[in-house]
């Protein structure tokens, strides 16, 4: 093979089909699918290629939930189509080795989601807003252009990430990292010490961005140490700060943050 | 743009003369070492360039000269020199490009069919030959194309594969004495692999090696059943010659389907091994085999490197590779008898080579249904990009990749022209892996040094007389080591991943450095 970027890849699996049937009553939501696409097929290319990032039951995890009836890259089926077959660049691999009718039958699997109940947050979103503001989670993060982008921008971050997983990060944050998340400390080779969150890297070079919001671009031969703390984070756990309703409330209001519709 | 195309023709031709590149002129390429007439500048396979303008006194005053936009992202290509114009190709298309500007000469189209598949690889083109007055060019949709040196025409195309069967062609053909030879892509798709030679002159098969031997050929009791005629066996990377010899030394690749084997008990010959071919007629002389039986999907597609040395007091014709597999190996060129072999990258699947180089596997090093955690993963040790070996050194330049997978086994069956993998793996994440540009000892496969970069990396490397080795980084760094010692010397962002092979000629006596880097082919220089 000359070259995969996906993480799995996996056709002529024999995983059970499972009882989909009810799920998949009325399949084609757009109405543009082939009488003959089968969402079983899909449902197991899915759980090879997809669920790492999307969840094994597509309600989002790394990716974006897609048990929506409205996907914002995909507004139709043929975009679906496309999406799967090409990707979107550089988070989601292209699906090359899938065939046609693959990318069918997935498309057909992943219409069928929108059937299947949301994680919906419990709380209070209004409330929510007012503990986002009152616990200063704006001297870290940005919704909608307001705050501090140290930690992670959180507009749009309701379509990224399930009620689950947001309120598992606030309680435990070093629990599970984004991906590409990295919490680092240099030295200088004149002895200055800088700490903050890693912006960019390559193999000559690492961009940091320290707590004040300022970006130091550093030259990897230049440096006494660099020290990559993995599994580490600056966010405080919330837990015990806030209680379990608050919680709950500032998850509503972050599960309410859809960006740009 | 063909106005354009035609103006600045007309405003450049004086200064830009189209060379004959007899076969002569290739074999003879350390006498010219400002051109870069074959893909590994050489026909052995050393990516070295004998120029030694650019040292590590001054490397760190490198300037870009001059940048070429390609047509599509992630460009592959090594460049072909001759006497100030560069040829490149990319998928399904081919550009004479003045060298000192970079600005085009002449462009050449070949539509890409609306059905055709890329399966299990990108849609790109390593590169062009050369050969005469012609430039040639290996297409996606498996035709073998001649073009005019001086003016991009199309002469002659040969139907190589049927795309619809899964073959196609990413590599960059190799022009020997009258011939040009190609390998195929499709070991992902169940092909049965080929080695081929046509007519520089006419495109008229002159012959071709099966990698799956038939019924009734040696080699065929290596696969069961019928097993063989779905074996894979692809042979999508340039291999390299020996002029006295006559011999062509070419890699081939996985056994199909990659990660199970149930269906094809036995060494699956000739895959996963390197073939020593007649050059007049195709004949094998000899093979070695790196990895029997893979489910690995570790091809043995690696420009393979000459050299001569002594080993033990006698002097030796030698052929060298660092395999997928993550061992090196030193084999005799005239007979594929195993001289050496070591891992020169992490490996988790043999408890090292016997005798005769063949790998001792450990049991529970292959794919299961819930996966095993094997280094190294299915891209390899290293893969299609080239090693490089210099003689001023006498080492073995090759760019590592330190990465596991979990590999899993899966059912599968074979249709026609769709992927037939049989499983799959799970590559450990970023934070877990890593890249290194080694310098081995050739004759051992020592490491003598080794450099360290963020990711695994899918850039080739070229070294030169001027004691420098040159690589990218798939974080878009190119940069400069020191030959002897690995020390960097000098780095550049190009802000685009690199995955292609350095080159370097020269421009009006001025030695240039040149890469491909995602969408642009810079061009370095003092």
């Amino acid at each position: 093979m000359q070259r995969k970027n996906l993480m799995l890849l996996v056709l002529g699996g024999v995983l059970g089909s499972g009882s989909l049937t009810a799920v998949l009553t009325g399949q084609t939501t757009a109405g543009e699918m082939s009488a003959h696409v089968d969402a079983v097929a899909g449902k197991r290319l899915f759980e090879r290629h997809c669920a790492l990032c999307h969840g094994i039951d597509g309600k989002g995890g790394r990716g974006p939930a897609l048990n929506r009836s409205k996907l914002p890259r995909a507004p139709d089926d043929a975009a679906l189509k496309g999406v799967i077959a090409d990707g979107i660049p550089p988070n989601m691999p292209e699906g090359w080795y899938l065939n046609e009718e693959d990318v069918a039958n997935l498309a057909a699997f992943v219409r069928s989601l929108s059937k299947i109940p949301s994680d919906r947050a419990v709380g209070d979103g209004k409330r929510g807003a007012l503990i986002y503001a009152k616990s200063a989670c704006s001297s870290c993060h940005i919704v909608n252009g307001a705050g501090v982008g140290y930690g992670p921008d959180l507009t749009g971050i309701g379509d990224r990430r399930s009620a689950a997983f947001l309120l598992k990060t606030i309680s435990n944050p070093g629990a599970e990292l984004p991906e590409d998340f990295l919490f680092v400390k240099v030295t200088t080779s004149s002895g200055e010490t800088i700490e903050g969150i890693r912006a960019n890297e390559d193999s000559f070079t690492v961009q940091i961005k320290d707590a004040g919001g300022h970006f130091h671009s550093l030259r990897k031969q230049e440096l006494k140490e660099l020290r990559k703390l993995r599994g580490e984070t600056p966010m405080p756990s919330f837990e015990g700060i806030l209680s379990a309703a608050e919680l709950q409330d500032l998850v509503a209001f972050l599960a309410s943050q859809r960006g740009k519709q | 743009m063909r106005l354009l195309c035609a103006v600045v023709l007309s405003a450049v031709i004086s200064a830009v003369s189209f060379g004959q590149v007899p076969f002569e002129r290739i074999v003879d390429a350390d006498k010219e070492p400002g051109n870069w007439l074959t893909y590994s500048r050489d026909l052995l396979g050393h990516r070295y360039s004998p120029l030694n303008e650019i040292t590590s006194e001054n490397v760190a005053n490198l300037k870009v000269k001059w940048a070429y936009q390609f047509p599509s992202p992630r460009n592959e290509v090594s460049p072909i020199v001759v006497d100030g114009v560069l040829y490149v190709s990319g998928p399904n298309w081919a550009a004479a490009l003045d060298a000192h500007t970079g600005r085009t000469l002449w462009t050449w189209n070949r539509a890409i069919p609306k059905d055709y598949r890329n399966i299990g690889f990108g849609r790109v083109s390593r590169g062009p030959a050369v050969l005469d007055d012609k430039l040639f060019v290996a297409t996606l949709d498996c035709y073998l194309v001649a073009l005019d040196l001086k003016s991009g025409a199309e002469l002659w195309n040969t139907k190589v594969g049927d795309y619809k069967l899964g073959y196609s062609m990413t590599m960059a053909p190799l022009a020997i004495a009258g011939k040009i030879v190609v390998g195929v892509s499709g070991g992902e798709a169940g092909i049965r692999g080929f080695v081929d030679a046509y007519d520089a002159k006419t495109g008229k098969q002159d012959w071709r090696f099966w990698t799956i031997p038939g019924p009734g050929e040696a080699g065929h009791d290596t696969w069961a059943g019928e097993s063989w005629k779905t074996g894979g066996g692809p042979t999508w990377v340039t291999g390299v010659y020996d002029p006295k010899l006559k011999l062509l030394y070419w890699g081939v690749g996985n056994p199909s389907p990659d990660w199970n084997g149930d269906a094809r008990k036995g060494d699956d010959l000739y895959s996963c091994s390197f073939v020593a071919l007649d050059s007049d007629t195709g004949k094998l002389r000899w093979h070695f085999q790196f990895t029997p039986h893979d489910t690995h999907d570790w091809d043995a597609a690696h420009t393979p490197v000459l050299f001569d040395a002594q080993i033990d007091g006698r002097d030796r014709r030698l052929i060298a590779s660092a395999n997928r597999n993550a061992f090196y190996y030193v084999l005799d060129r005239e007979t594929g008898e195993f001289i050496a072999g070591q891992p020169y990258a992490k490996q988790t699947w043999t408890s090292g080579l016997d005798s005769k180089g063949r790998p001792i596997v450990l049991p529970d090093s292959v794919p299961t249904e819930k996966g095993t955690l094997i280094w190294p993963n299915a891209n390899g040790a290293t893969v299609w990009f080239s090693p490089s070996y210099s003689p001023q050194t006498e080492m073995f330049y090759v760019a590592v990749r330190e990465i596991g997978s979990v590999y899993f086994k899966r059912d599968t069956e074979y249709k026609v022209g769709t992927f037939y993998a049989g499983g799959g793996e799970d590559e450990l994440p970023p934070d877990d892996s890593w890249g290194e540009i080694r310098g081995l000892d050739a004759k051992t496969g020592a490491t003598n040094w080794s450099f360290k970069l963020l990711s695994p990396p899918w850039a080739g490397v070229m070294s030169t007389a001027g004691g420098l080795v040159f690589s990218g980084s798939d974080e878009g760094n190119f940069y400069a080591l020191d030959a002897r010692t690995g020390k960097a010397l000098w780095d550049f962002q190009t802000g685009g991943p690199i995955a292609a092979n350095p080159i370097s000629f020269t421009v009006d006596g001025k030695q240039c450095v040149a890469i491909s880097a995602d969408r642009v082919l810079y061009v370095f220089g003092l």
